[in-house]
């Protein structure tokens, strides 16, 4: 049986290289777009943090993944919403 | 059921990675965008279906006051403050981050673990409190120059030793709570102290380089409780934020250890000694240049973005194009304050995006290019970095704006560049100083196209 650190580390390696794969051929038009996507995307921290914050303990693991809920939120819905917001004023030239 | 939540999550990796995809072409983007989103909410929903959740009303609580904040700041933003905005959501990630390593704390942590969640404590501290002097910086709450300070070395050498020791105590002893504190601390003051010493004209850099620390630190946490889907994700936003740091610095030629610790801007420049004139034009004359200009080349910089001026920017433009001129413009990679800001600022004009075209694809245009104009950009048209080896900027890739028959600087006054730097290019023979607010002068030509 191979450890789970082993199989997350795997993981991590792949990830990074298919990231660098994926944003190399990211044009720089969308470059603040696509910061302003991969921000909401760093917001998956609500995922850790949702378990952390419904223990029912009230202890301070408890309040600090509620904390965590709340910061990683702003990220996940302001990240999604003003990218959008963005990219719906991208426009090719009519003819 | 744990089982399903593991398959969601693997659909919801998947569509992430599609969604980056589509982000590859302005076309498809913003359907990426909704795909990457659609994968947010399949993880959450997934995540809150576990067992061991049996109290809702803090995680309620938490997407409340999360999504309240973030949807009005998503709404409200002006264009021009996307790079403070950006700074400052790198920063709730760090954060979150940070309190999710904390909270994953438990007796029966394991070294592994123990060393994951000093990891995620570290880069979501210094990720947090940089973002948050980014984010002063930026919108000028505080001064946006280099701060240096005899010693900063040796202070900065201190808390990085502190930070190892203190990590290492608290691997060692996991239930001394005051080694904790102490990562957490000097993490915190870590990151304020990797900021200051970078100027505003080098801010592309840093919020690139904090937008992969956010990811970093989102993976570390993954590691910390255990969680594939942040692991994945964080990673994907760690190599695209590497990947910005390193298109910013090569369009600067410059190292990112120089970017880092040079204080680039703060210590004196070397003056050096250009010849010719200042030759000012008024707007009428300027007027009669550009009617008669067959082939225009615009290129904006932060001056732009500060006076707000894209909207009548975008209406010469299309005046110019109805006297039957060809406009394009040249977006420098490092032109504003953050990667791609002049891009969205001209679409929120509605400049198509075909028309701006990159540094390497207006270059081989320039000699073709009747009128050259420069709005409040100064260091990225500086001819200094292909002609003046003594200057900072030697080696730097520039606009060759001073290639084109005729260039229009638009300025305010004569003060050089957040780097400091004399520009050669406005004593050129070609060269004509349209000096003023840059709104107040387009809006002037596009009265004389009027009349």
């Amino acid at each position: 049986m191979i450890p789970a650190e082993v199989f997350l580390t795997f993981i991590l390696m792949l990830s990074i290289f298919l990231g660098f794969e994926l944003i190399n051929k990211v044009p720089a038009t969308l470059h603040t777009p696509l910061m302003s996507g991969a921000n909401a995307i760093s917001g998956i921290t609500v995922v850790g943090a949702v378990g952390l914050a419904g223990t029912g303990q009230q202890d301070l693991a408890n309040w600090l993944g509620a904390a965590a809920v709340a910061l990683a939120s702003i990220n996940v819905v302001g990240g999604y919403l003003v990218t959008d917001r963005m990219l719906a004023m991208f426009k090719k030239k009519e003819n | 059921m744990q089982i399903l939540i593991q398959f969601a999550f693997i659909i919801s990796a998947a569509l992430f990675i599609f969604g980056l995809k589509q982000l590859g072409s302005p076309a498809t983007a913003r359907r990426g965008n909704m795909i990457s989103s659609t994968g947010m909410l399949i993880a959450i929903v997934a995540a809150l279906m576990d067992q061991g959740i049996v109290d809702y009303q803090y995680i309620l609580l938490g997407f409340i006051i999360g999504g309240a904040i973030g949807a009005a700041a998503a709404r409200m933003v002006a264009m021009t403050s996307m790079p403070e905005m950006v700074a400052l959501f790198n920063g709730f990630g760090g954060m979150a981050s940070l309190l999710v390593g904390w909270a994953a704390l438990s007796p029966s942590a394991t070294t592994f673990t123990l060393v994951t969640i000093v990891l995620s404590i570290l880069i979501g501290g210094l990720t947090f409190t940089g973002s948050l002097i980014a984010w002063g910086k930026l919108s000028e709450t505080i001064g946006s120059g280099a701060v240096m300070f005899v010693g900063q070395q040796v202070v900065n050498s201190v808390i990085v030793l502190g930070i190892l020791g203190g990590a290492v105590m608290f691997c060692l002893q996991p239930d001394q709570v005051h080694w904790l504190y102490l990562v957490v601390g000097l993490s915190l003051l870590f990151g304020i102290m990797a900021v200051i010493p970078i100027g505003g004209a080098d801010m592309p850099v840093v919020i690139s380089l904090l937008n992969s620390y956010s990811g970093l630190a989102a993976c570390a946490a993954g590691f910390a409780v255990d969680n594939n889907i942040l692991i994945v994700a964080g990673s994907l936003v760690g190599a695209s934020g590497i990947i910005l740091t390193q298109i910013m610095c090569k369009a600067m030629n410059r190292s990112l250890a120089n970017v880092l610790f040079s204080g680039f801007g703060s210590g004196k420049v070397e003056t050096t000694e250009v010849e010719g004139e200042i030759k000012p034009i008024t707007v009428e004359d300027a007027y009669y240049v550009l009617e008669a200009a067959t082939n225009v080349a615009i290129v904006p910089g932060y001056g732009m973005a500060v006076a707000q001026a894209q909207h009548v920017v975008k209406e010469l433009c299309e005046l110019m194009e109805q006297n039957g001129a060809e406009v394009n413009f040249g977006i420098h990679p490092v032109a504003g304050r953050m990667p791609g800001h002049m891009n969205v600022l001209l679409a929120e004009a509605d400049v198509p995006y075909d028309q701006l075209l990159e540094m390497d694809d207006i270059n081989p245009r320039m000699e073709n290019v009747d009128v050259a104009i420069i709005i409040g950009a100064n260091d990225v048209v500086n001819p200094a970095a292909r002609e003046v080896e003594s200057s900072p900027i030697y080696g730097m890739p520039v606009i060759n704006v001073d290639q084109a028959r005729t260039v229009f600087v638009l300025k305010r006054s004569m003060a050089s560049g957040f780097a400091g730097i004399e520009n050669p290019l406005f004593y050129k023979d070609n060269t004509r100083m349209l000096f003023g607010d840059a709104k107040e002068s387009i809006g002037g030509l596009v009265r004389e196209f009027g009349t």
